[in-house]
């Protein structure tokens, strides 16, 4: 029997733009006193209308360009509806079948491509605050959310491990974090991951797949990881036991509880909603033209994947560059890539050592480097005649050695550094000379 | 002499320059009036409660600077479907029952800034859902012309608030034959702006794609003047156009209309129209030739598919947009919502549900699109297309029982323009059995200037612009 994963990952980004997504409150709404960034818009008040904020849309056409999507030409908002207390208009403003971004994709370290099927724009909703309040266990609703922009890319389901997932995950999190658009802080809930997942397995009978499950709301890499595995794992369990396999109909929604670390069923396809989506008529379509496009690549930075092979051309071996790059030391790079330039640097040896600590790129490089890299002798039987010379101009030292004071070593140390300008290691030489004087 | 509430704006603005009165006499007389009329019109849902206090501030600026605001000391109706701070609004429904809104809307903020100065909110259609008014939750208005008769709607309490004479102007809203529907009924004048002209940020949304906020009044030159101050990109309304805004007024007065091409649609003299109405219709075109534009018949598409199209956008719009209305927040529960909107509601679900979506919605669409398509090529040629209002005259009070599409059968004429986002004046043109017929005159998107151009030169060349004397009909 071959079991073979399917694993498609929707991740949401909270951009950190200005304003939010359809009015001019400010979107950062972390840790804020509720409802104190709220206007007739985000409360969808009677009346109010939506007007997109310009800069989340160039964002979300950056994330687009990042993963390689194509930009649609003609793209519009939809409504999706639906009832939720935190959901101030009854229906969350999305894009249902024109996105701003579709088809791309992101290779993964294998080379393996994993395809974008779309990357589009929303808001987010309000959120509900469950507490008790006189003795009544009550909900409140802060608002200070509803509306903020969201992002969310769509992968197709071209993952086959939760390794393969969590590598997804940590480039697209590199991604929206070196382009500027988010920090796509976690704890803050500023991207959020719903892997989909379902098995196919090969066995005498012929190939088969289990039933798809989606996954909500997973706040941490390694959660995905472990609800993931815990999927496939059921999953294939589940197939041995029942023999189900996928249909247009049984698609499931679950959650993932992270403390007992199992999934578990939130609700069937029968009682899926179906979201009415529409074309938002408060909103004119958008028409992207190919310059605008461009102008936006422009801005781009380089991302990651570039700025690793950009930095390996340069020599500095592939573990550090990535390290450099996933840690955005942009300082380090910077440095790396100004001293690519000055051949009596390494940017290899430079890279390793800024890396490993040893350098520190916020100080003086040229003179930490010099120091760190010095050309020493290094050759033993150079060093051996050294100090061996050292011990025979000096006999009456060597004699109290003898006598038992082992602190002389140092002193010969001390002459064969002088002796070798420095350059030779004190290890070597210690070594060298306690086996010379005991010879 | 014409008595204060009679007078039009610049006939008011004269009163005030030459010290015959002052805007505080003004709205005394008018809500003397209205405390004398409205009990049997049932016109008025809220009052301004500071009116006096505000004409007299605005009294005191005109002594001291004169009058250099387009609407200053105007009183005015606004419907109930306009957020107004200080007065409630409730869009004719129980469910915004006592609703105090937190902010102005574009075009009410508008008129407050032209000196404009309320008096009151007037009565709809709940949620605009209908052409009676009678389907209000707080009672239906009755028609100036005979109480017996309905308003038409759903600006039903604007339209009857200038023919009963109760403010000098009014602000309505169309979607599809909300303005020109009512105003035929009650014999004045109102005109539907092109969509997006002015803004609907503030105006309780009805149908999105189509609401479009405009004036009644007693002339083409009053709504003219009002159609100038509210239109304009509106910062909070994405589908507003930066189109300069044209000094309507300025347009005006123009004796006779040589060189203008005018469509008489053939489709719009519908086979069981009454016979009198057609004649007030093909009176009106002769009018046209007389005043020396060129009039030909012109056809468009059978107006009974529009009637299609702007059912299944509207409820659809509908039920999403009264989604907000969650029974969490504005004190009421959804069941405070009336037969017609629930009928609405369950309707729009049903077209923008999987499977259907594609059968109505997305079909509806692509008609729609083949109307403005035909309307495009029809503006090539003419100038404005012209025809009834309504069917017919104003319908008794009690006609819209049992009757769930009475609001598309009474706009059947005005929907294809509506939704394709024309603009279209409504003037009187004759009466029959006593009661005002309207006529329509509909011009390409953002032709404003010539639409109140045409409407203007044949209001003041014929005499159908009449107010009835209400001590007598009520």
């Amino acid at each position: 029997m071959k079991i073979t994963p399917l694993i498609g990952l929707e991740v949401h980004v909270e951009l950190e733009t200005k304003s939010k997504m359809f009015c001019g409150c400010p979107a950062d709404h972390f840790g804020k006193a509720p409802n104190t960034q709220t206007c007739p818009v985000c409360l969808g008040l009677p009346g109010a209308l939506p007007v997109p904020n310009k800069k989340a849309v160039e964002s979300c056409l950056k994330i687009g360009l990042a993963l390689n999507c194509s930009i649609n030409r003609l793209s519009k908002f939809d409504r999706k509806q639906y009832f939720y207390p935190d959901l101030a208009k009854g229906y969350q403003i999305s894009q249902y079948d024109q996105p701003f971004c579709s088809e791309g994709f992101l290779n993964l370290d294998s080379g393996k491509k994993i395809g974008i099927e779309r990357v589009h724009q929303e808001e987010d909703t309000g959120k509900l605050q469950h507490t008790v309040l006189n003795g009544k266990k009550i909900t409140l609703v802060d608002f200070n959310r509803s509306g903020v922009p969201l992002v969310e890319i769509v992968s197709k389901p071209d993952m086959a491990s939760s390794a393969e997932a969590k590598e997804y995950l940590k480039k697209i999190h590199e991604i929206i974090r070196t382009i500027g658009v988010s920090s796509a802080d976690m704890e803050k809930g500023q991207m959020r991951l719903e892997p989909t997942i379902n098995v196919c397995i090969e066995n005498e009978g012929g190939i088969h797949y289990t039933p798809l499950v989606e996954i909500k709301n997973i706040n941490s890499f390694n959660f995905a990881v472990q609800a993931i595995e815990f999927e496939i794992k059921r999953q294939v369990e589940e197939y041995e036991n029942t023999g189900t396999e996928k249909s247009l109909t049984n698609k499931t929604t679950r959650g993932y509880d992270s403390v007992k670390k199992v999934t578990f069923l939130q609700r069937t396809k029968e009682e899926a909603k179906d979201y009415r989506y529409f074309p938002e008529p408060d909103i004119p379509p958008f028409i992207i033209e190919d310059d605008f496009v461009e102008k936006i690549r422009k801005e781009l930075p380089l991302l990651p994947d570039q700025e690793i092979s950009s930095l390996e051309k340069l020599g500095v071996e592939k573990k550090d560059a990535k390290v450099l790059v996933s840690t955005q030391n942009r300082l380090a790079i910077q440095i790396i890539h100004d001293y690519s330039r000055d051949d009596r640097v390494d940017p290899r040896k430079l890279a390793s050592l800024i890396v490993n600590g040893k350098l520190d790129p916020s100080k003086d490089t040229k003179a930490q480097y010099d120091s760190l890299t010095k050309v020493g002798i290094t050759d033993k039987s150079v060093l051996t005649a050294i100090v061996q010379k050292i011990i025979d101009t000096n006999p009456n030292v060597v004699a109290e050695y003898k006598k038992g004071k082992t602190n002389v070593v140092g002193f010969f140390i001390g002459q064969a550094m002088k002796e070798t300008k420095g350059t030779a290691s004190p290890l070597i030489l210690s070594e060298l000379v306690t086996k010379l004087l005991n010879s | 002499m014409k008595q204060l509430h009679e007078l039009t704006i610049k006939e008011v603005h004269e009163g005030y320059r030459n010290r015959i009165f002052s805007c505080v006499d003004l709205v005394k007389h008018f809500l003397s009036r209205i405390d004398k009329y409205n009990p049997k019109l049932n016109i008025f849902l809220a009052r301004n409660q500071h009116a006096l206090e505000q004409a007299a501030v605005i009294d005191k600026e005109i002594a001291e600077k004169g009058i250099d605001r387009e609407l200053l000391g105007i009183p005015m109706a606004i419907k109930d479907n306009f957020l107004t701070v200080g007065i409630s609004t409730t869009a004719s429904s129980n469910i915004l029952k006592g609703y105090m809104p937190q902010y102005e809307s574009t075009v009410t903020g508008k008129l407050l800034a032209a000196g404009a100065i309320f008096l009151g909110k007037t009565n709809m259609d709940s949620f605009a859902h209908g052409s009676s008014t009678e389907t209000s939750d707080f009672g239906p208005t009755h028609n100036p012309w005979n109480p017996d008769k309905l308003p038409g709607g759903s600006s039903g309490g604007s339209a009857a608030a200038i023919s009963a004479q109760l403010v000098t102007a009014a602000l309505g809203s169309e979607t599809a034959g909300s303005i020109r529907q009512p105003v035929a009924w009650c014999g004045v004048t109102g005109f539907k702006p092109t969509y997006g002209r002015a803004g609907r940020y503030g105006c309780i949304a009805m149908a999105s794609s189509t609401d479009s906020p405009g004036p009644i009044a007693k002339t083409v030159e009053d709504v003219a003047i009002i159609t100038k101050v509210i239109s304009g990109k509106d910062p909070f309304d994405a589908t507003t156009s930066s189109l300069d805004v044209e000094n309507y007024p300025s347009f005006l007065g123009k004796t006779d209309l040589k060189g203008l091409r005018i469509g008489l649609v053939k489709e719009y003299l519908l086979p069981d129209m009454r016979d009198d109405v057609k004649k007030l219709i093909l009176d009106s075109a002769e009018k046209f030739r007389s005043l020396g534009a060129t009039v030909e018949e012109v056809s468009l598409m059978d107006p009974k598919y529009a009637i299609g199209v702007y059912t299944v956008v509207q409820r659809s719009e509908v039920s999403s947009n009264l989604a907000r209305f969650d029974g969490i927040r504005f004190g009421h529960t959804r069941d405070s919502f009336g037969e017609e909107t629930k009928r609405r509601i369950m309707l729009g679900t049903y077209t923008l549900s999987s499977g259907y979506y594609d059968a109505y919605y997305k079909k509806a669409q692509a008609v729609r699109t083949k109307m403005i398509d035909q309307f495009a090529e029809i503006f090539k040629t003419y100038d404005a297309v012209i025809g009834a209002v309504s069917p017919g005259p104003a319908l008794s009070l009690g006609a819209t029982k049992n009757q769930p599409m009475f609001g598309e059968m009474e706009d059947i004429l005005v929907e294809q323009s509506s939704v394709a986002g024309l603009t279209s004046a409504g003037v009187p043109c004759g009466f029959v059995d006593g009661l005002p017929i309207g006529l329509q005159i509909t011009c390409d998107q953002f032709q404003e200037a010539k639409a109140l151009t045409i409407a203007d030169c044949y209001q003041r060349n014929t005499a159908f612009n009449q107010f009835p004397d209400i001590d007598k009909t009520l």
